[in-house]
């Protein structure tokens, strides 16, 4: 029988069952905003199980998905069931996308992992707002880790991930690839560097790079006062060359987070994240129906307007 | 942030080239063509098998399945696509794109195929039987 038609909290009774296409059925549901996907959301928090959640970003063609699509060949075989969300660009023009990131994990991907490829739909707050709600429908339904691979362009990307327990940034050899990344504001969200595609030229300068730029950023005290250092790892993803490495080092952040404290307070500030997009995607909402009724040719300033319209909806 | 009482559901396509041949050409265009028509495809690209598009179908949760064949293994392979989707309890119509001998595409539709569509498809009949048949 068609999971399409069942209401949503059937549908989430039988996610904790483990069925698969009840938790795809969700994913689009939450993805598409909404009643629906609020409510979804909220049912999933209360069967919140505690993934540990693991962010990869970097530039595009970095070597994200081969890296996950190891990583998710590697944990099966350690027991663990990892579901990965693929974050892709929709195009602006069409709203249409092409995901490809399953054509670098599908082939390798080990047992009873899940894979779901998300667009970014143009509005960038849309997927502030379903990202937390899909990985919440990943833990509910017991999958542990989740991964969230994004492109590391883009400020929701980025925060995206950066929302995650354990952020890992992928960066390549070459010249001023790790500069590249500091520019995009990378290096500031990182737990773990990876610098793959180790099996090209330059892999030990990047790695120079990366450990200069966490010299100086100790020196100007942005370092966490844990005394954690970001352990920069090597990998050929396409061959699974480091990759265990890298998911003992996810471990050991993750130890780092529970021995120090840390943990609860990412947790804190994922859901602070998380609250403060609804409240600003609701209010979003409103200002645009108050704009819209507001008579906008009045003889006031564009300022004075504004601040009108603002007051009448605060106190609405 | 999203209205779905404005805006229609996307549209997810997956899109594979099942059997052991190695052209992609033809499943790029149409990759293309959906994602300009405002929707979302989720490409496997070659070599896929019935289990990895029912998998990723599942958890893709796709409106539709699109399959490229052009080493006439249409006649066996398409019959064990549809099998493995109901297997798996799945109800996602699925769309064949290649070199269909005419009679064959009768015997396909039959089977339960959704649409055929030849090898040189204009973009917009490619968009419609998509739409038609996530419709319908
Ligand atoms: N030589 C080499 N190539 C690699 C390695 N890892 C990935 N690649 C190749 O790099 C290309 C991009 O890999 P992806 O895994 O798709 O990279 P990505 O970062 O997910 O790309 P986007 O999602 O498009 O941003 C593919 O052709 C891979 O085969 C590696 O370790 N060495
Ligand atoms: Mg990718």
């Amino acid at each position: 029988m068609s999971v399409r038609n069942l209401p949503v909290e059937e549908l989430v009774a039988r996610a904790l069952e483990g069925n698969r296409r009840a938790v795809g059925r969700l994913l689009t549901l939450v993805e598409r905003g909404g009643t629906d996907a609020d409510e979804i959301a909220d049912l999933a928090h209360q069967q919140a199980r505690g993934a540990h959640i693991v962010g990869i970003t970097g530039a595009p063609g970095a070597g994200k998905s081969t890296l996950t699509g190891q990583l998710t060949r590697l944990l099966p075989e350690m027991g663990v069931a990892p579901a990965v969300l693929a974050v892709d660009p929709s195009s602006p023009l069409t709203g249409g996308a092409i995901l490809g990131d399953r054509i670098r994990m599908d082939n390798i991907a080990g047992e009873g992992t899940f894979i779901r490829s998300v667009a970014t739909r143009g509005h960038a707050g849309g997927l502030a707002l379903s990202v937390p709600g899909c990985v919440r429908v990943f833990d509910a339904a017991g999958f542990d880790p989740v991964i969230i691979e994004t492109v590391g362009v883009g400020q929701v990307e980025v925060d995206v991930v950066a929302a995650a327990d354990t952020t890992v940034v992928v960066v390549n050899p070459g010249w001023g690839d790790a500069v590249q990344a500091n520019k995009a504001g990378l290096l500031e969200v990182a737990d773990i560097f990876v610098i793959n595609k180790a099996d090209r030229p330059g892999a030990s300068d990047t790695r120079r790079d990366l450990e200069l730029m966490l010299d100086l950023s100790h020196v100007s005290g942005l370092e966490d006062d844990s005394g954690y250092r970001p352990p920069i790892l090597m990998t050929t993803a396409t061959d699974g060359e480091g990759v265990a490495a890298v998911w003992d080092s996810v471990l050991a952040h993750r130890e780092h987070l529970t021995s120090s404290g840390q943990l609860s307070t990412r947790q804190a500030a994922r859901l602070r994240y998380e609250i403060t997009n609804r409240v600003e995607a609701q209010l979003h909402v409103e200002a645009s129906a108050a704009i819209d009724r507001a008579d906008l040719s009045e003889a006031l300033s564009p300022i004075k307007l504004a601040a009108q319209i603002t007051d009448r909806l605060l106190r609405d | 942030m999203p209205d779905p009482s404005t805006s229609s559901p996307k549209i997810r396509v997956v899109l594979a080239k099942l059997g052991l041949d190695g052209h992609d050409r033809g499943i790029k265009v149409v990759a293309r063509i959906l994602r300009d028509a405002g929707m979302e495809v989720i490409y496997l690209g070659l070599r896929q098998t019935t289990a990895s598009i029912v998998a990723a179908a599942e958890q893709e949760d796709a409106d539709a399945i699109g399959l490229s064949m052009h080493n006439a293994g249409h006649l066996t392979l398409a019959p064990a696509m549809l099998a493995a989707l109901d297997e798996a309890e799945l109800d996602i119509p699925v769309i064949i794109g290649g070199i269909v001998p005419d009679d064959d595409v009768e015997v396909l539709l039959v089977t339960g195929v959704a649409a055929v569509l030849g090898p040189g498809a204009p973009a917009a009949d490619v968009v419609a039987a998509v739409r038609d048949v996530v419709v319908s």
